[in-house]
């Protein structure tokens, strides 16, 4: 089951926790890998730590030239291209009252823009293969509203919509687009959270612990492979219960 | 019926399942030979591969017919 041979990937946010987690997931299951992100650095570490069917391509989502070539320059360097996860993503946290135009351009420019942008990039070589998958990695404030995240949770939401767009239009070539849509998970962005205030968050949380990025990576998988292809338009939610739709 | 004419047709009667006889100058790959809008960019890939050309976004829309097809394709090589 779940078997990705043959098949290439391009995960951005891929020097995340749950990027890192995602690409580590679909490279044991066999694919190829370009990993992407701002950092080369920690990219070339996990490259070195995978494997040789691991690949850099390093781009910053906030350049539109750049986001439009990743695809391309993916494929070029695995030979194909069958799934893209699109993870990255920024916060610019504020209370609305003190938004900034550029706080909420910021975000919606990488978390929203940037994945159309690739998500309309690997069109051409999925529909010429009648096989892809697509996975945004959107969040549980997509779908709750979170104080403080008006412009990450509308792009999270505004993910949902796209997503389904593209499930529509491509479904009849054997290309799939869902969500996962992730709860409270352990990264090092949470690990700078005070013991009191995670334990404030572990109290909405039926499952009374954090989910570690493996249990993302994991739930990508199986969007990603053969099995999962009557699945689209789909948000997969991935949060301990935290909250049920 | 020039060469590209006939590989033109042969990609339209592979791709869209239609009959040979129907791909005729005029015929409108959406209203006459069925096709939904995807085929449509689809049949635009496989004429740049084909013929080995680029075809822009917007040339690609002009693109609505057998006849269109024929002639850009005669034009551009």
């Amino acid at each position: 089951m779940f078997d990705l041979t043959g098949k290439s990937a391009l995960v951005t946010g891929a020097s995340g926790g749950i990027g890192g987690a995602i690409a580590k997931a679909l490279y044991d299951a066999g694919a190829a890998v370009a990993l992407s992100g701002t950092r080369v650095e920690p990219l070339e570490a996990l490259a070195a730590e995978l494997g040789e069917r691991a690949h850099v391509v390093p781009c910053n989502l906030g350049d539109a030239e750049a986001v439009d070539a990743l695809p391309k320059q993916a494929q070029e360097a695995m030979g194909g291209l069958d799934i893209l996860v699109n993870n990255a993503g920024i916060t610019r946290d504020q209370i609305f009252m003190r938004m900034k135009d550029e706080e909420w351009a910021q975000v919606l420019e990488v978390n929203l823009t940037a994945n159309m942008r690739l998500c309309r990039g690997v069109m051409r070589p999925m529909m010429k293969a009648r096989w892809g998958r697509i996975i945004n990695i959107g969040s549980i404030v997509g779908s709750t509203g979170n104080p403080g995240q008006v412009n990450y949770a509308a792009a999270k939401a505004g993910l949902v919509g796209l997503t389904k767009s593209i499930a529509y239009e491509t479904a009849s070539r054997g290309i799939t687009a869902n969500v996962v849509a992730p709860g409270f998970i352990a990264t090092a962005m949470t690990d700078k959270l005070t013991d009191e205030q995670k334990d404030g968050i572990l109290k909405q949380v039926p499952a009374g612990r954090m989910g570690a990025a493996n249990e993302i990576g994991a739930a990508v998988l199986y969007l990603a492979s053969n099995e999962a292809s009557y699945v689209t338009g789909a948000t997969l939610h991935v949060n301990g219960g935290m909250a049920m739709f | 019926m020039s060469d590209i004419a006939e590989r033109v047709k042969k990609i339209v009667v592979e791709h869209l399942g239609v009959e040979e006889q129907k791909v005729v100058e005029g015929a409108s790959f959406i209203d006459d030979l069925g096709a939904d809008s995807l085929d449509t960019v689809e049949l635009v890939m496989a004429f740049e591969e084909e013929f080995g050309i680029e075809i822009p976004d917007d040339a690609a829309e002009t693109i609505q017919t057998f006849g269109d097809a024929v002639g850009f394709i005669t034009n551009a090589k």
